[in-house]
């Protein structure tokens, strides 16, 4: 229990080699179908490459990204993206892109999925939040202004 | 290896059934700090949410810390009356709970 808290306080006081990295996140990987590596990437453009192998998304008007413009309680912020007015929706992903880890979700649709997801994120502070869309092999974004009044993350 | 409990609503949209969660977890990021100790809380938060319909796979949602405590999720679900959909979800620390709902 020792060693957690000490490599964890590494982390959380901006040590974020990959050494240590690997070693908090050494107990996820059991669950082998959770993308380990996009939720420990830093940037919107990794966690895109980590996601979906490629960063270039297109903007998007059938990408309907729901967020508030003010919110005052950043701890829950309730987004969503509905993408249902795409054909061949494959997935979504949410970023918050000033978090400490933007990508905050995923979603992947299959048989009777629908391109829609509605979640309530925590923010630290004003930041755009950015929903991309796979749909027939191709990315669509949508990106909306949130503006936190109070910050989500304890501070 | 706890149960998470959540409940599960099944609501008809016309063109596409949408269901809703609400979990009740403390969804602990990792990098929160006890202002008192200056320990870390450990991190806990639910990373997976599942969702068959009818046994096959409709959905599959992944999460980070960033999503709040106490989660809601929505998503939707193509259908009729009667099929069943199943929602699972586990946490970072192997905690896992499942429900069921019919489309009605």
């Amino acid at each position: 229990m020792k060693r957690r808290t000490f490599l964890k306080a590494g982390l959380a006081t901006g040590a974020t080699a990959v050494a240590v990295n690997a070693g908090i996140l050494a107990p996820n990987t059991v669950l082998a179908a959770w993308n380990e590596k996009a939720f420990a990437t830093k940037t919107v453009d990794d966690g895109m490459t980590a996601v979906f192998g490629a960063t270039n998304a297109a903007d998007s008007a059938d990408v309907k990204l729901k967020a508030p413009s003010i919110a005052e309680n950043g701890a829950v912020v309730p987004v969503e993206v509905d993408a249902s007015a795409m054909k061949g929706v494959e997935s979504i992903a949410v970023f918050a892109v000033k978090n400490p880890v933007p990508l905050a979700c995923t979603a992947k649709f299959s048989g009777a999925g629908v391109g829609f997801t509605s979640v309530r994120l925590k923010m630290g502070e004003t930041q755009d939040v950015v929903a991309v869309v796979k749909a027939g092999g191709k990315l669509y974004k949508a990106k909306s202004e949130v503006k936190v009044t109070i910050g989500g993350c304890g501070g | 290896m706890a149960d998470i409990s959540f409940r599960l609503k099944a609501e008809n949209k016309g063109d596409a059934f949408e269901i809703k969660a609400l979990f009740k977890h403390p969804m602990e990021t990792g990098t929160r700090k006890n202002k008192a100790t200056g320990e870390v809380y450990p991190a806990d938060f639910i990373n997976e949410v599942t969702a068959k319909v009818n046994g096959a796979p409709a959905m599959v949602a992944e999460w980070s810390g960033a999503v709040s405590q106490n989660p809601f999720l929505a998503f939707r679900v193509t259908g009729k009356a009667g099929d069943k959909v199943e929602v699972s979800c586990t946490s970072n620390k192997g905690d896992a709970g499942t429900q069921t709902v019919d489309l009605a």
